[in-house]
């Protein structure tokens, strides 16, 4: 099980943008994390993954656990090869080498396995065998996902952490995202997903968690969240804010609306 | 036309020795965003490393006691890097570009005042067996030494490009140069892709100052040839390493000609002109393509 305990991150050594998050991802399952823009998501991530340093971020408080071993204080390179990876937000694929560079970056801890993955990445998503030779920044958009998603596969880790993958995506092809999703889960691999997307994520998660403002605020079953009408109410926006004042809150509203549709 | 084509021999020769510095150059750019300007003094300690070697192996059958010395003298720099890079540059990842960039500078100073000691006031062999002996090539007069420089760079670019394609190191320093975040999500060492640059860098700047010192030998001033990359790295774009080999014989073909043809058709050039004429050359491209023939637009210079 990854395990977080009151973790607390600072960036800058001053910008406290977690404070006090406690979550659990049992081996095997779906783990939804949601919240709006700059709730703390893509913090927490960084911080599991080991990523926090790049951007002068730290853990100051609490914990991080993998099967009850701490991992907060290891290099990102030491966590990919305990098993959890992460697919970062945006995709951030490697544009200039090929598909199947790509994936073979993605083997690096994992060398002695690359025929094995590679023929499993390729069985996932057979559009990546027929581009395998394209190079990577001339794919589509979801082509680009399943990039980021296979090159992560490509060492086999137990846990995948997926930072929003269904962002700017048409409808059809987040379809085709979860269910990759719940294939990839099925084979064996535990999924933390964070999204903006609740509706997907609450259909494939077992347990969700809300965060907002680097805070915890909601931690229940999958189903009993995507009933939750004080959660849908207050995620679209019509809650005591009330009326809408500049454009900045225009966007910010239009974000929440589009955050459950 | 057997001017032209022993110009053009001339031209490649030198320019496998521009070609190897640039391609220094380049590994550590693309892996650290810095340019390194110890390249010259690493050119400095190879050829120095490989001339007390080749003295040390003469009992071995000429060429191969110096192709051995290129060798060791190679690994010797290599690691000679690779002990810069993690005690003096690696403390300093993070800080701002230009700070690393003068540390190299002040690293090239120290290396080569030690290299100084060893080299004397006067010239000293680097042991190759060519000299300045050269072999008539259906009527075209070629030197033996620039035949064995451009082979051997021929063959050390096609391992460098192979290395980088195929190899898993070679892929994570691509992944790494391109994005260094998500290198690190794949579970790359950071660290280790920059001292693997460092050495490979080292490396090259050894052959390529042995080069240099076929025929003429090593003095004290052997390092301001290592200047001569900077037009090269220029010219193909600081981030590209096709386009180091292409800048650095293009650099040597400019001067080998220039310095042939420039006596009969622009005299008034003066003489020696062939010296900056890779610098002219440069500046031109540079109005033309401010980021080089094959470098990457956002590319930034140092
Ligand atoms: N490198 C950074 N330095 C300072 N503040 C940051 C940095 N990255 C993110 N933040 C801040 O931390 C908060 C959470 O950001 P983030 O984790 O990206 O949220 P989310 O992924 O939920 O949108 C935001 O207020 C953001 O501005
Ligand atoms: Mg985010």
């Amino acid at each position: 099980m990854l395990a977080v305990r009151n973790l607390e991150v600072v960036y800058d050594d001053v910008i406290l943008v977690l404070r006090g998050v406690s979550l659990e991802v049992p081996e095997g399952k779906i783990v939804a994390l949601l919240g709006a823009n700059g709730a703390g998501k893509t913090t927490l991530l960084r911080a599991i993954s080991g990523l926090l340093g790049v951007h002068e971020g730290e853990v100051t408080k609490g914990s991080i656990t993998l099967d009850d071993e701490p991992i907060h204080r290891s290099n990102a390179a030491r966590i990919v090869a305990r098993g959890i990876k992460q697919v970062q937000e945006g995709r951030q694929i490697f544009a200039e080498l090929t598909v199947e560079e790509n994936l073979r970056v993605g083997a690096h801890t994992n060398i002695k396995h690359l025929k094995e993955n590679l023929a499993r990445v390729y069985g996932l998503f057979p559009v990546l065998r027929d581009r395998r030779k394209r190079t990577a920044g001339y794919l589509s958009g979801g082509e680009q996902q399943m990039l980021a998603m296979g090159r992560a596969l490509m060492s086999d880790p137990s846990y995948l952490l997926l930072d929003e993958p269904s962002l700017g995506l048409a409808p059809l092809l987040v379809q085709q995202i979860r269910d990759l999703i719940v294939q990839i889960n099925e084979q064996g691999t535990t999924v933390l997903l964070v999204e903006q997307n609740a509706t997907m994520a609450l259909s494939i998660a077992e347990h969700g968690y809300v965060m907002e403002n680097g805070k915890i605020v909601m931690d229940k079953p999958a189903r009993e969240l995507l009933a939750d009408e004080d959660i849908r109410e207050f995620y679209l926006g019509l809650g005591a804010e009330g009326a809408v004042k500049s454009f900045r809150d225009v966007k910010h509203y239009k974000r929440r609306k589009r955050w459950l549709s | 036309m057997t001017t032209f084509l022993q110009a053009v021999a001339g031209g490649l020769g030198q320019g496998s020795v521009y070609a190897l510095l640039a391609l220094g150059f380049v590994i550590i750019y693309k892996s650290m965003r810095v340019v390194s300007f110890a390249q010259p003094a690493f050119m400095l300690a190879g050829a120095l490393a490989v001339s007390f070697l080749a003295e040390a192996l003469l009992g071995i059958p000429s060429p191969w006691g110096f192709f051995l010395a290129l060798v060791l003298g190679a690994v010797g720099v290599a690691l000679l890097g690779l002990g810069i890079e993690r005690t003096v540059i690696r403390p300093m990842v993070g800080k701002p570009v230009f700070v690393i960039a003068i540390i190299t500078l002040g690293i090239d100073i120290v290396v080569r005042l030690v290299a100084n000691i060893f080299i004397g006031l006067d010239v000293r062999p680097v042991g190759d067996p060519w000299g300045l002996n050269s072999i008539n090539l259906g009527g075209v007069q070629v030197q033996e030494r620039h035949i064995v420089m451009l082979v051997t760079t021929v063959l050390l670019v096609a391992v460098l490009f192979s290395f980088f394609k195929y190899s898993r190191l070679g892929l994570a320093m691509r992944a790494a140069s391109f994005n260094q975040e998500t290198a690190l999500a794949q579970g790359i060492s950071v660290g280790t892709v920059f001292a693997t640059s460092w050495a490979m860098a080292g490396a090259l700047a050894a052959v390529a100052g042995t080069f240099q010192a076929t025929g003429a030998g090593i003095d004290q001033n052997l390092w301001i040839i290592g200047l001569k990359a900077l037009p090269a790295i220029i010219l193909g774009g600081l981030d590209s390493l096709g386009g180091a080999v292409i800048g650095g014989f293009t650099v040597g073909l400019v001067e080998s000609l220039v310095a042939t043809y420039q006596g009969d058709f622009a005299p008034w050039l003066g003489q020696n002109f062939s010296v900056v004429s890779a610098y002219v050359v440069m500046l031109l491209v540079l109005l033309v393509r401010p980021y080089g023939l094959f470098g990457t637009k956002e590319v930034e210079r140092v």
